[in-house]
């Protein structure tokens, strides 16, 4: 966390302490561990310098070239072109034939949380204790065991977003991880990235509380206008929490006492933690924007938005991605208006379109589900070129994980996140062969020994995906 | 095979079921499901229902006849499992007749009794070139879920073509479950079921309940255990088809097919031996369950490698994405199998499961069900350009599209959307 951040953290009124002894900033991983509790401990595996030729390459910022190379240096992208020369040293692929992209970001995972198998006492995705619990954070629920990460990574995923589930208005915070296998959450965690708040609108809100348990009515919410009522209500209240602290660190009385809860909403009204909200139907998310006005807040990122083709003047107008699937439908009344079309409607509204997956399946695939869109938009007069196309999967899920600084596109200085397919990867028989975090090689389809194997799996009769 | 074809013809010839006019579908290539493989620019003739000649092009035009061009052309592809027409809106229970967890029966219940031919996910389904569907109950209140059902996706009325045509068991986790709680139950209750229905004259003279089944269920039940139904068996576990086929080697008679079927690579030699066809999701490659951990994306290859007569089918939401088994069939065939053995796991494999005569080929003689596509219809990035069944042409229209058109550009500036149709 640099210092801007930090000190933004602090007018939260979290980390008093640091924030009084600016001339103490400088040492980054100090003052991170003093901003949060649970700090990253990822670092890059090693990796060796090494330039990509003759690949057509998908740049993620909306380039394709031909014959293109990626050069690979230090774990970032040194540079992207067609003439590019080898530095004395570097591992060469001639990847003819083949194509290259960023590393897909899925935005929307509950891997870890909700991880293979999935038997009762691996249901660590909702908190359903009440409808606001932004004091819980979905990494303390993450097992970083769940294989689900290692077929994800051979989908090409190489950062994904961990989000606590739907069940309440107020979920609780999110995590943006590296797809690498490590002991510990922490050691999945991106760098620098900032939190995230998961909120929920609609019917599954409703549903757990004031239909919860049988027990009807349980509670509020109960009804869609509860929804509203029991965010505003959380909103009035982090304000005056707010205010409390902006107070006390302007040199005003004592101490306010700490509270999980509102730290993380106030931390959402500082603009430091950012909203990814679970909305399906165009008039409620018309509705939450109006919400983040009244409480000056901004959400990054409607979820699911089966409707948003329906506003996506609105969702332009106002600035907020649509996190999508291709083709999900049916499934409960708030999905009932699915179409195919959805992604590249949005897009074509000038919108921030996203697709993810919400699944451990879905996860595996992004890549086809964005050629789904890209096709059917196709068929309807929306010719959008592929590469174009790509920034759903990368560059604009980072933007909406604010890390789009970082990742996301093959630009220099980048991290490495790469990945070499087999073909084009919006057919259907092309596959990820060679995935790069960090510009550490993580999985390679032609080599059993570039696998990762999760403890789960070892010594079970399927070991890994292919045994 | 095509003897059969000509005589049912015949018979069709003798009292035809539709004087839809005749279609001339040319193809860049034509993939026909039988020994004539895929042919380069071929087409395929339907007359009054059926198929009437496949082979290059050019093709004698029937007097009248619509000509249609297309990329691809393939027969019409075959759902081998879902719920599509049980269920409007799968989360909404007054709209899902999929499964009845408090009904007193099971084996007994009949689920065309709740399909739904107006249900909006047939015509999305027809959309993406599928033509017949065999619909299968949930299990809810025991292991016996119930008779599944062929029915074709036109969404007319009569549009199941053959009720009672399976009867669907759940084994593994969910068996385990409703049989009171463990694998070893399941079990019991399947052996006890099927000794109420042998025994069923003695069993039920007195009483409406046998050790496992009601009267009724018992009934429904007959067909199957005399071997000329068949019984669909939901199972994952390697142990569990084992025990499957020991089951039906104890039972020679039986007709059985399995779903799910997830470690089946494991089993493959035996399945084949046995000739027990699959339905699998070839997505499936994770320890979901401990009945599942040795699922790899390379099981229906490893299957079908190994003889095993596989139909590939898309589980997630099976009653409004049945749809997705192209894309699932796609996925197979980048993790390994041929392609058309990947088509056939779409067409003629599912024909063979339910006996679904005449369906899954294009073949003169055969019941002109047929798609024309606008690329591979394997590539996520295809899709259907018309689909006829019996040889009607139909409508390339759902909910989805016209929702889709109300919303292409967004100008209210002059009345609302909603005068938009």
């Amino acid at each position: 966390m640099n210092f801007r951040l930090l000190c933004l953290a602090v007018v939260a009124g979290l980390f008093v302490a640091a924030c009084d002894r600016p001339g103490k900033g400088g040492d980054e991983a100090s003052t991170s561990s003093i901003a949060n509790p649970f700090p990253s401990t990822y670092k890059p595996y090693p990796s060796k310098t090494l330039l990509i030729t003759n690949a057509t390459v998908i740049d993620g910022a909306g380039g394709l070239i031909e014959k293109g190379s990626v050069l690979i240096e230090d774990g970032k992208i040194k540079a992207v072109g067609t003439d590019l020369k080898a530095p004395s040293g570097a591992a060469t692929i001639d990847a003819a034939g083949k194509w290259v992209t960023p590393g897909i970001i899925d935005n929307h995972s509950h891997l870890g949380a909700y991880p293979s198998p999935g038997v009762d006492a691996h249901g660590d995705g909702n908190e359903i204790s009440g409808p606001v619990t932004a004091e819980v954070w979905v990494e303390h629920s993450v097992w970083p065991q769940d294989p689900g990460f290692t077929r994800a990574l051979a989908g090409g995923i190489t950062s994904l977003q961990i989000l606590p589930g739907s069940a309440n208005l107020f979920g609780g915070r999110g995590v943006t991880l590296k797809n690498v296998p490590a002991r510990t959450v922490q050691g999945m965690k991106f760098p620098g990235a900032p939190y995230t708040l998961k909120m929920a609108c609609g019917e599954n809100p409703k549903r757990v509380y004031g239909y919860g348990g049988g027990n009807t009515p349980g509670g509020a919410p109960y009804s869609r206008m509860g929804n509203v009522a029991g965010y505003r209500d959380a909103w009035i209240k982090a304000t005056e929490y707010k205010k409390d602290w902006d107070r006390f660190n302007a040199g005003g009385g004592s101490e306010p006492k700490r509270d999980l809860e509102l730290e993380t909403l106030a931390g959402v009204l500082n603009g430091e933690i950012l909203v990814h909200m679970h909305c399906y139907r165009a008039d409620e998310m018309a509705q939450i924007m109006d919400i983040s006005k009244e409480f000056g807040y901004k959400v990054a990122a409607f979820h699911h938005a089966v409707e948003s083709y329906k506003i996506a003047d609105k969702l332009a107008e106002y600035g907020a991605c649509s996190s999508m699937w291709a083709d999900w439908w049916g499934f409960k009344m708030e999905a009932y208006d699915g179409i195919r079309e959805n992604i590249p409607l949005v897009h074509n509204a000038g919108a921030c379109a996203i697709v993810h997956s919400d699944s451990e399946v879905g996860i595996q695939r992004l890549n086809q589900e964005a050629a789904k869109a890209w096709a059917d938009g196709k068929r309807i007069g929306i010719d959008i070129p592929i590469e174009v196309a790509w920034q759903w999967l990368s560059l604009n899920p980072a933007k909406s994980l604010g890390v789009d600084d970082k990742t996301g596109s093959l630009e220099p200085g980048k991290m490495a996140d790469v990945v070499i397919w087999s073909g084009n990867p919006f057919s259907t028989y092309s596959q990820a062969e060679k995935v790069y975090v960090d510009g550490a090689l993580m999985f390679d389809r032609n080599d059993p020994a570039s696998q990762p194997v999760m403890d789960f799996e070892l010594g079970q009769p399927g070991e890994g995906d292919r045994k | 095979m095509i003897r059969r074809m000509m005589m049912s013809l015949a018979v069709l010839a003798a009292a035809p079921l539709a004087f839809a006019q005749p279609v001339v579908v040319y193809g860049e290539k034509v993939w026909t499901g039988t020994s004539q493989g895929t042919l380069e620019n071929g087409v395929v003739v339907v007359e009054n229902g059926r198929i009437t000649s496949v082979g290059a092009a050019p093709a004698r035009v029937p007097a009248g006849a619509l000509e249609v061009r297309a990329k691809w052309v393939t027969p019409g592809l075959i759902s081998a499992f879902s719920r599509t027409g049980l269920s409007e809106v799968s989360g909404v229970d007054d709209a899902n007749d999929g499964g009845a967890g408090k009904s007193a029966f099971s084996a007994a219940l009949n689920a065309a009794d709740g399909f739904n031919p107006d249900a909006t996910s047939i015509a999305v389904t027809r959309l993406e070139g599928f033509t017949r569907l065999a619909v299968a109950p949930e299990a809810a209140s025991k292991l016996f879920g119930g008779q599944g059902f062929l029915a074709d996706t036109t969404g007319l009325t009569g549009s199941v073509f053959e009720e009672r045509a399976f009867t669907y068991v759940v084994l593994g986790e969910t068996g385990a479950s409703l049989a009171g709680g463990s694998r070893t139950a399941a079990w019991a209750s399947l052996r006890g079921a099927f000794d109420d229905v042998r025994f069923f004259a003695a069993r039920y003279m007195s009483h409406n309940d046998g050790n496992v089944l009601t009267r009724m269920d018992a009934q429904a039940l007959m067909q199957e255990v005399r071997g000329h139904q068949l019984i669909l068996f939901q199972a994952n576990r390697a142990r569990h088809r084992n025990a499957i086929m020991d089951f039906q080697e104890e039972n020679p008679s039986l007709k059985v097919a399995i779903v799910g079927a997830d470690e089946g690579w494991r089993v493959a030699r035996r399945l084949a031996a046995l000739e027990i066809p699959v339905i699998v999701d070839a997505f499936s490659n994770l320890p979901a369950s401990f009945s599942q951990l040795a699922a790899t994306s390379e099981n229906a290859q490893r299957l079908a490698d190994a003889g095993v007569t596989v139909a590939i089918v898309h589980f997630e939401n099976d009653s409004h994405q049945a749809r997705l088994a192209t894309q699932v069939a796609g996925n197979a065939v980048a993790n390994g199998m041929p392609f058309d053995v990947a088509m056939k796991a779409l067409t003629t494999a599912p024909a063979e499961i339910f006996g679904m005569e005449d369906l899954g080929v294009l073949a003169p003689g055969a019941r002109a069900d047929v798609v024309a596509w606008d690329g591979d219809p394997l590539e996520v990035t295809s899709a259907p350009v018309a689909v006829y069944i019996d040889g009607e042409s139909q409508p390339m229209v759902s909910r989805q599209t016209k929702l889709r058109d109300r919303y292409r550009t967004l100008d209210e500036s002059e009345r609302p959307m909603a005068f938009k149709r």
